[in-house]
């Protein structure tokens, strides 16, 4: 039986028009259009592409939370068995929709997503994990081999199969058992780094994002503060039963009627390191004694209501970043100047 | 130092009226080893011993530490150095091991940090010590005891009931024996003078309770990086009293067979001269790891390696340890591979570590502890299944009503253990 695929692609590849088209609203049309001519040939009798959806690149981003359930509806209507994006060179934007339409059809309808991007493109940075990306040129002159080998890896996933190469790395990590164990695996990847030999990581090593350094606060006797810790700083008997480890939330506490953190009314809740201290004096962690007394004597001008804790302990970068996210909105909406962020 | 391991293949374990090993058959006097276990202490108020087998349908939880019985038969000192046994130099002389077996503690958890056996299904594939015909020690300290007593209490117990079942080998004869020969090292070096020279760099997590390591009875958290003949370790000389995240800490156990120490061996005079072993500590003060960092690279120097394995224990803060002695290294020249595990999220989308270096070219992954696991219901459960929703790796919700249990792989002690004793790694999609 041959397989169904929908296209989805931008305004300038379905013939509407060029920047002056970007608003262009979603729409689908039964077959292909544009790069889906080329791309059915590729496919050969593997599969057909039933449907296309198009929607103008402008649109898309300025509503994406509008135009991707749409979109989506649109997609799920073909019934297909997979769904290509693309491919979007070096366009920022289109690489952004197809981006978003990637997650959305991988994560909603299951199903798997091919696409081709420049390396460059913005879209593949925050999408890449959500389908399998031919790296492409950065203009549409790479068509020809971005084509084929969207073809072929289509191919291959709709033949239940897992494409050996042939995609940018996904940036998602897979268990598996090897077959020698992890001390024979290093002695052998000694001797080949010593024999000048080539051997691969099993882990290339992450590169940061840093973040520089706020301004000094100009006068500090008239900014508002607030606590905030990694170190798992949580009201006695943790209420929001924060993990351990690998902290799924964090938590918000009233230090309204707190001016001291002791054994009797906090606790902490992080399991990566000696607890013993922290129980039994927690402005250890956290310093409200120290910051209620400030506060008294004016050394500052005010205080936030609420201290925010989880736990770094075996948190992924991931999920932290999604927690400070959402501290940080309360703080601005609060008008707060100024953190101590304390961890452990 | 040249130390003969004899291994004594133990195939089954049960209580019998008398300890000994008869036909590979571990035969063990249940009272006789709670009074060893017990050891007088007061501080412990009752022990319990249980046999848990590969295959059975049971569970042991929360683990603190897995012990292998071994006895010294001849040359200085004895096992576990400092706990079991005086201060001498070990790694010299005949150490018979009760190979296949081993000593499990339990009881009442001390932190929220201890780590889950399975010996069948699914979370057996993931812990090293389903393989193990395993004695339990469920131990419950006295009342009014404190956690780093409590901890210590604990620790010590095991010790001793590996001690006493390792003198039931002390007059068996090994089915295998193999002799490991470090020489001091300018005899060492010259030895092999054409191949090159490597060193292994054995981090221990030291931060405090149930995060320390001990050496010689000593706390590795107040040495300096030193050097150790890789013999030494097999006697006993590294203690574990580490199980926080339980996944990727190394119990006694590991230490004992430390395979780091035994795959360099398995090339020591082929392919490569094994100089011998830097141990270092991981504490957590920025200073103590400068410190710690540059003796270590200095020492390293010094001995005129090529070449070093660097393994973690532990992670997050410890990364940070990894990253310096990497960089420290290569700038020295000293080419490098490192051994991790991974927090990469439950999905494996996130960053893996906590610190990074582009100098770390050549990284082996134990895998990725943030991975959900369910680990249906057993039959039986030594120790205590509740525990399940506040050990490092579990959640609020982590034990289900039918007694199965939902958590990360964190909680599956050795899982992704850092000195490379398991199998488990990842790979990027």
């Amino acid at each position: 039986m041959t397989k169904r695929i929908v296209h989805y692609i931008n305004q300038f590849y379905a013939g509407i028009g060029g920047e002056d088209k970007a608003d262009h609203r979603p729409e689908r049309r039964d077959g292909f259009a544009g790069p889906g001519m080329a791309l059915g040939a590729a496919l050969k009798d593997a599969a057909e592409i039933v449907g296309t959806v198009i929607c103008g690149d402008s649109y898309f981003n300025e509503h994406p939370d509008e135009v991707t359930p749409q979109v989506l509806e649109m997609i799920r209507g073909y019934a297909p068995d997979l769904v290509i994006v693309g491919p979007a060179f070096n366009a920022g934007r289109y690489g952004m929709a197809c981006g978003m339409v990637a997650k959305a059809v991988s994560e909603q309808l299951e199903l798997p997503v091919v696409g081709g991007m420049y390396i460059e493109n913005p879209g593949l940075d925050l999408y890449k994990r959500y389908g399998y990306f031919v790296e492409t040129a950065n203009s549409a002159t790479g068509m020809r081999q971005a084509i084929p080998a969207m073809a072929a890896l289509a191919r291959t996933l709709l033949a239940g199969e897992q494409p050996a190469g042939g995609y940018i790395e996904r940036g998602l990590r897979k268990n598996y058992f090897a077959e020698k164990r992890g001390s024979r695996r290093a002695v052998d990847m000694l001797l080949k780094k010593l024999a000048g030999e080539s051997f691969a990581t099993e882990y290339a090593m992450p590169v940061f994002d840093r973040v520089e350094p706020q301004p000094a606060i100009k006068d500090v006797r008239r900014a508002r503060l607030a606590l905030v810790s990694s170190g798992g700083p949580v009201p006695k008997g943790n209420p929001d039963h924060i993990e351990s480890s690998s902290a799924s939330k964090y938590g918000k506490y009233s230090l309204k009627d707190i001016d001291d953190l002791n054994a009797q009314n906090s606790e902490t809740a992080h399991g990566g390191y000696d607890p013993v201290y922290a129980n039994q004096d927690l402005d250890r962690v956290l310093p409200v004694d120290v910051i209620k007394e400030l506060l008294r004597d004016g050394e500052f001008g005010s205080l936030h209501e609420y201290w925010y804790s989880t736990v770094g302990n075996g948190t992924s970068v991931a999920n932290a970043k999604k927690y400070a996210a959402a501290i940080a909105e309360q703080l601005l909406a609060d008008h707060v100047d100024g953190v101590i962020l304390t961890s452990t | 130092m040249k130390l003969q391991i004899g291994n004594i293949e133990i195939r089954d374990i049960r209580f019998a009226p008398l300890t000994e090993i008869r036909d590979g058959v571990l035969y063990i006097n249940e009272r006789e080893l709670l009074e060893k276990t017990a050891g007088g202490d007061q501080r412990i108020a009752s022990v319990e011993a249980f046999i848990a087998h590969p295959g059975d349908s049971l569970r042991i939880m929360p683990v603190k530490d897995v012990i292998e019985p071994r006895v010294k038969v001849s040359g200085a000192g004895g096992v576990f150095p400092g706990y079991c046994s005086g201060v001498e130099q070990v790694g010299d002389g005949v150490t018979h091991v009760l190979h296949g077996a081993a000593v499990v503690t339990t009881g009442r958890i001390v932190g929220f940090q201890e780590g889950i056996i399975d010996m069948s299904g699914p979370g057996a594939e993931y812990t090293p010590f389903s393989r193990t015909h395993n004695v339990v020690l469920k131990i419950e300290p006295a009342e009014q005891i404190d956690q780093h007593e409590h901890e210590l209490t604990l620790r010590l117990a095991g010790l001793r009931a590996a001690a006493y079942l390792g003198e039931a080998g002390r007059a068996v004869a090994p089915d295998a024996r193999r002799d490991y020969q470090t020489l001091p090292l300018l005899r060492q070096a010259a030895q092999f003078p054409e191949l090159p020279k490597v060193v292994y760099v054995y981090m221990l997590q030291t931060q405090g309770l149930l995060h320390n390591t001990f050496y010689y009875g000593t706390d590795v958290g107040r040495i300096v990086p030193t050097f150790v003949y890789p013999t030494e370790v097999m006697d006993g000389a590294i203690v574990s009293g580490n199980c926080v995240s339980a996944c990727d800490k190394n119990p006694t156990y590991v230490h004992q067979n430390s395979p780091v120490i035994h795959d360099l061996y398995d090339e020591h005079g082929k392919t490569i001269n094994f100089l011998g072993c830097v141990i270092t500590n991981e504490n957590v003060t920025l200073m103590d790891k400068e410190r710690s960092s540059n003796i270590t690279a200095k020492l390293v120097e010094h001995l005129g390696a090529d070449a070093v394995i660097i393994s973690e224990e532990g992670f997050g803060n410890p990364d940070a340890d990894l990253v310096m002695n990497c960089n420290k290294l290569e700038r020295l020249g000293v080419k490098t591979v490192l051994i991790t595990d991974e927090y990469a999220g439950r999905d494996g989308g996130s960053q893996s570590l906590a610190d990074s270096t582009p100098l770390g070219d050549a990284c082996v992954s134990a895998g990725n502890a943030n991975q959900l696991i369910h680990l249906p219901k057993l039959d039986t459960v030594i120790g205590y299944p509740e525990v399940a929703d506040v050990i490092a790796g579990g959640f609020d919700g982590s034990l289900h009503e039918d007694g199965s249990i939902s958590a990360e792989l964190q909680v599956i002690t050795g899982a992704t253990n850092e000195l490379g004793f398991h199998y488990l790694s990842a790979k990027s999609l």
